[in-house]
């Protein structure tokens, strides 16, 4: 079933609309001169340009992918994000290549040491239901892709580092077994908690955070020279989930849904050995292949763990008050 | 048919084990392999015995 194009939330995401559409305009787009990194409008317009490259949209021809213009508009938004990522990250990675060490080790070692406020711990013992529930939905941006991108990087990796991505992907995609596609887990999740678990249900609801953290995704594995740090976005992921997805199956048991709790309980045990491929096979080898490619998987691994904690700050500000960088706001630059 | 199985030491983290089909714990259950690749708890801190839940990050490596 084909998605409906999301609606538009400002200029940028509206000329994406007007475009995909067909409808011709010629007045010239000026970008707001602030981060795109937590602004809603262009998070939204780069995740539907994005996803002409997935599943595409109900009413918009699939030859819009390669739209010049649809192009053009798509690659002025990723050199802002990534200039953005990069300068919030600068100091992080230069720190840990100073540090140095098995480029395994430092993605592990960054995954652990990720600043911001522990969500999954507030998760486990204090949310509301309906907070969980708000985290599900906020989640399901990335989730209900869970994997997509990173089956693009596939094809540009070479021997052990192929292999590892392909051992991972085949356990992400069920492995052999529909009814365990972590994509469909997390649906049922979605509609046991009375959430729709239709593909981008909630992609007009979701924060621009929440669309940073699936767009970035895209951005590096949608994109061939940002093949390495897609590998060290993906293993630095797979590194901050099985510990938190324990406290999280913990807090979902606690408030009663039930529902939910399996695709977390998986992901305890399934990203306690993804980790170690993703961080040591997979990034191990790439690294050993092309020992420049180290600075890069870095970037990645940075990126993860910036998101993290931008997303971090802004659900607990919902939840709890707490003041934190929201919409509209400087983006803060992660401290090394 | 026997099916190699090959098992891997990871640093300061678990054992991973490929093509394993029932792994044994310390009291002697068997636990059925039911992924390609599973990783078995080394630090003896997991609380998903004989697998890994990611524990051993909470075990500093100094004190071992």
């Amino acid at each position: 079933m084909s998605v409906e194009l999301p609606e538009s939330c400002g200029p940028v995401s509206h000329r994406v609309r007007e475009t995909l559409l067909g409808r011709a305009t010629s007045n010239p787009l000026v970008m707001k001169d602030q981060s795109v990194t937590c602004d809603r409008d262009a998070q939204l317009a780069l995740w539907t340009v994005y996803e002409l490259s997935y599943r595409g949209f109900a009413g918009v021809h699939a030859g819009r992918e390669w739209d010049p213009e649809v192009v053009a508009l798509r690659l002025g938004l990723e050199d802002r994000f990534e200039g953005e990522l990069r300068d919030a990250t600068r100091a992080r990675v230069s720190a840990e290549l100073d540090v140095g060490g098995d480029v395994g080790d430092v993605v592990l070692r960054m995954a652990r040491d990720a600043e911001g406020p522990n969500l999954s711990a507030f998760l486990r013992r204090e949310a509301t239901r309906a907070q969980l529930v708000d985290f599900l939905r906020e989640r399901s941006v990335q989730q209900l892709k869970e994997s997509d991108p990173q089956a693009f990087l596939v094809p540009r990796l070479t021997g052990a580092a192929k292999v590892a991505l392909a051992e991972l992907q085949y356990d992400e995609f069920g492995a052999g077994r529909p009814a365990t596609l972590h994509q469909q887990l997390y649906a049922d999740a979605l509609a046991s908690s009375g959430l729709d678990p239709a593909y981008g249900a909630y992609v007009n609801d979701v924060s621009a955070v929440s669309l940073a953290s699936a767009n970035v995704m895209s951005l590096f594995c949608l994109n061939r020279r940002l093949l390495a740090a897609g590998v060290g976005h993906f293993a630095a992921f797979e590194a901050s989930s099985s510990v938190p997805s324990r406290r999280i199956a913990a807090g979902l048991e606690r408030v009663g849904l039930d529902g939910a709790v399996r695709y977390f309980d998986e992901h305890v045990e399934a990203d306690a050995v993804h980790e170690q491929i993703a961080a040591r096979d997979l990034c191990g080898a790439l690294v050993a292949g092309d020992p420049k490619a180290v600075n890069e998987v870095l970037f990645g691994a940075a990126c993860t763990s910036y998101l993290d904690c931008l997303s971090g700050t802004e659900l607990m500000a919902r939840w709890t008050g707490d003041t934190g960088p929201r919409d509209h706001q400087q983006t803060p630059v992660m401290a090394s | 048919m026997t099916t190699e199985v090959r098992v891997r030491v990871c640093p300061q983290g678990p054992v991973l084990v490929r093509g394993a089909q029932r792994v044994l714990d310390e009291d002697g259950v068997e636990h059925l392999v039911t992924r390609p690749v599973v990783a078995v708890c080394a630090c003896d801190r997991s609380a998903r015995k004989p697998w890994c839940d990611g524990t051993h990050k909470s075990v500093r490596s100094d004190r071992t």
